[in-house]
């Protein structure tokens, strides 16, 4: 009990008040684990078929697609690997989605915790995303299971594909981490963001595979090539399901024309941790 | 154990361990802080408004809440801020806690500090008492583990062991507020920073938080308590700083510092009630006051000096019948005692002719504890029901001297006690 004269005397140090990491790295990630970790579990307690409610979703969006595009327009009928790569795909963007609409309204939704605690405020926007991330690799395996069983080769390429996946995973982290502290100060951003988020869903080559159907003529695989998403999506088609594919920058017309994208995605990398950092002091008060 | 805890709790703290010398290593060290706040008058919150005036900058008023302070704090000190609502000490709390940042000067800090400004924020009611306790913990920078291991004595500690998995949604709040606070106290910081947190929970938890805070300071844990409960102050603190406007008013001797808070109380002038308040449709107050035993005007009371009150009013159309009614409060808000009387009732001759005029007087044995009062007068119509006029703070007035005392009352008291039962050994 009397520990107060054992105690040595601890070294005053400099307070500088909150900010997106503060309170230390070890603090920061314990926390961003754990509540990550704790909304998964809680996300799919509870109800009966747990996780798999997460499968679902993208599968029923995969079934219908498949089914229209398919049986309806049937552009997609006479493609070899159309069905995998529609699922592949819309899992990708899947994780994307809804891991950046989730982080939209997080920071707000935390308002008592930002306003009452000391609390590193970068973690909120993360662990969506990273909740977000452990649906997605668990649907990974069921996508790679179908691959399989449908019949594609494993590749050396496939070894790039984490490659893709980080860069997926830093783009969705920025974009979420930018939106999340945009929406303290504009409510706007929530409604404008489903609204561009649809539309990126269909600027990706998700639904219409590239190099099928003469867009290049028109420029409209080159201007595609443009989003940092669509670049993403088509090297995964071509380093997984289709080495004979386009790749990237093939749709873009050469090399040279990557550099748009790569701008793009570097400027929303910069961006967003410049301004998380400058707003993240005054989030408690913006409130 | 409860009843001697519950006779330390009645009286000042029995025996406080020695209050860190000038010498001793400094917990805080707060140099020339300042914070100001931009209210905006008119608020920029969507996109729309900022492309409509892209180049306006929204009109704000600055409110200066805090205005470079400084002071220090010693390790193993029970230090007391105080300061009444709206003076910058909750900024100072939030600025301590790492909540807001400074716009000028420092803040040093020795080691972990662990704020407490609400019990049970960050719970989260989906998960269970387990879950909450390692996250709560985590987010007060222990480590998982840590969490983990002290998981038991946790839950022990707040009586929850049967309850321990289940979400926090189906908790009563007291089981709430239990778990919050054996969270806090397990969380083992070096600095605490706790604000009116005593004043939650039922009277057996209180008592638990007196003890704990005992404890604590028995153990010699540097804490920093935010109230304006002098009583507390003087109980717990070795030193306390009084805050106004911003600036400190004064850092010493909690005594002192608390008579220093009540004079700035008294100083305090409100502002008075306007034409409009004071009339209706009905009445017109011409006037409401304290007097003396002289009909002199009155602001200020000694304790046992009577209360008169006279209140003069004017009727503006004829009304079938008057109650008037007075409602006593102090400066927290609490309602001490009404009291009123039916207008014309002894004369028998209960109507009120337009342009009459009705006088009050009313004279009250004082036994109000040092502080400031208000009275509230309610006029309401006797037979058609409902209010005339009501009349928020018609009389404000200061009660000074007489015996300290916590509540609100201090009536005459006639106690003994004596020892009997022959010659002690």
């Amino acid at each position: 009990m009397n520990a107060n004269a054992e105690r040595p005397a601890l070294p005053l140090r400099e307070v500088s008040g909150p900010s997106a990491l503060g309170g230390g790295r070890r603090r920061f990630f314990d926390l961003l684990w754990l509540l990550s970790v704790t909304e998964f579990r809680r996300t799919y307690f509870g109800t009966v078929f747990g996780y798999l409610w997460s499968l679902v979703r993208p599968l029923m969006l995969f079934a219908v697609l498949l089914f229209v595009f398919t049986q309806v327009f049937r552009i997609g009928a006479d493609l070899d690997n159309y069905p995998v790569l529609l699922l592949l795909g819309i899992v990708l963007f899947t994780f994307f989605q809804e891991a950046t609409t989730n982080a939209v309204t997080s920071v707000a939704a935390q308002e008592g915790v930002v306003r009452k605690t000391q609390f590193p405020r970068l973690v909120i926007p993360l662990s969506t995303v990273l909740t977000a991330a452990f649906n997605f690799g668990l649907n990974l395996v069921v996508v790679f299971v179908f691959i399989l069983a449908w019949g594609v080769d494993p590749t050396w390429t496939w070894f790039l594909f984490p490659v893709a996946l980080l860069a997926l995973f830093v783009l969705t982290a920025a974009v979420s981490m930018l939106l999340s502290v945009l929406y303290v100060r504009f409510r706007d951003i929530a409604i404008i963001w489903t609204v561009l988020a649809q539309m990126l869903f269909y600027a990706t080559p998700i639904l219409y595979p590239l190099g099928k159907f003469g867009l290049e003529k028109e420029g409209i695989e080159q201007a595609l090539m443009i989003s940092p998403l669509a670049v993403i999506f088509e090297q995964v088609r071509v380093w997984v399901l289709e080495p004979d594919a386009p790749t990237a920058a093939e749709a873009a017309g050469g090399a040279i024309h990557l550099l748009p994208a790569l701008v793009i995605y570097l400027g929303i990398c910069v961006l967003s941790v410049w301004i998380f950092n400058r707003e993240a002091p005054r989030i408690a008060e913006d409130l | 154990m409860s009843a001697e805890n519950a006779i330390a709790h009645l009286a000042p703290a029995d025996t406080p361990p020695p209050a860190p010398a000038p010498g001793d290593p400094l917990a805080v060290q707060v140099e020339g802080l300042s914070k100001t706040f931009r209210i905006p008058t008119h608020r920029v919150d969507s996109l729309k408004e900022r492309a409509v005036r892209p180049f306006a900058s929204p009109d704000h008023r600055e409110l200066h809440a805090l205005r470079g302070i400084s002071f220090e704090i010693r390790q193993g000190e029970f230090f007391g801020i105080v300061g009444r609502n709206g003076s910058g000490k909750s900024t100072l709390l939030k600025l301590l806690a790492s909540i807001y940042r400074a716009d000028a000067g420092s803040i040093k800090i020795a080691g972990r500090l662990a704020p407490f400004i609400e019990l049970g924020v960050g719970f989260n009611h989906d998960l269970s008492a387990r879950e909450n306790v390692v996250l709560n913990g985590v987010m007060m920078g222990l480590t998982p583990r840590e969490m983990r291991r002290r998981l038991d004595s946790i839950i022990e500690f707040a009586e929850l062991e049967e309850f321990a998995d289940l979400k926090l949604k189906n908790y009563s709040s007291g089981m709430l507020v239990r778990l919050a606070f054996s969270v806090m106290m397990e969380a083992d910081a070096d600095v605490l920073l706790i604000d009116e947190v005593l004043a939650v929970g039922d009277a057996s938890f209180q008592q638990k938080c007196a003890d704990a805070f005992h404890a604590m300071k028995a153990r010699g844990k540097t804490i920093i308590l935010v109230t304006h409960e002098m009583a507390t102050v003087e109980d717990y603190c070795h030193r306390a700083m009084l805050i106004s406007d911003g600036l400190i008013q004064g850092i010493g001797d909690p005594g002192e510092i608390g008579r220093e808070y009540l004079r700035l109380n008294f100083e305090e002038e409100a502002a008075p009630v306007s034409e409009e308040q004071s009339e209706s449709e009905e009445v017109r107050i011409l006037d409401a006051r304290l007097e003396d035993a002289d009909g002199a005007r009155l602001s200020r009371l000694e304790h046992g000096q009577p209360i008169r009150i006279a209140l003069e009013l004017e009727a503006k159309r004829a009304l079938p019948g008057l109650d008037i009614g007075f409602l006593l409060a102090n400066a927290d808000g609490v309602n001490v005692f009404n009291f009123g009387i039916p207008v014309g009732e002894a004369e028998g001759q209960r109507t009120v002719a337009t342009g009459q005029r009705v006088t009050v007087r009313a004279k009250l044995e004082n036994s109000l504890v040092a502080g400031r009062y208000f009275i509230h007068c309610g006029i309401n119509r006797a037979f058609e029901g409902g209010i005339a006029l009501y009349v928020q703070n018609a009389i404000d007035f200061l009660v000074f001297g007489g015996p300290q005392s916590r509540g609100v009352i201090y009536p005459e008291v006639e106690i003994e006690a004596g020892i009997e039962g022959g010659e002690g050994r």
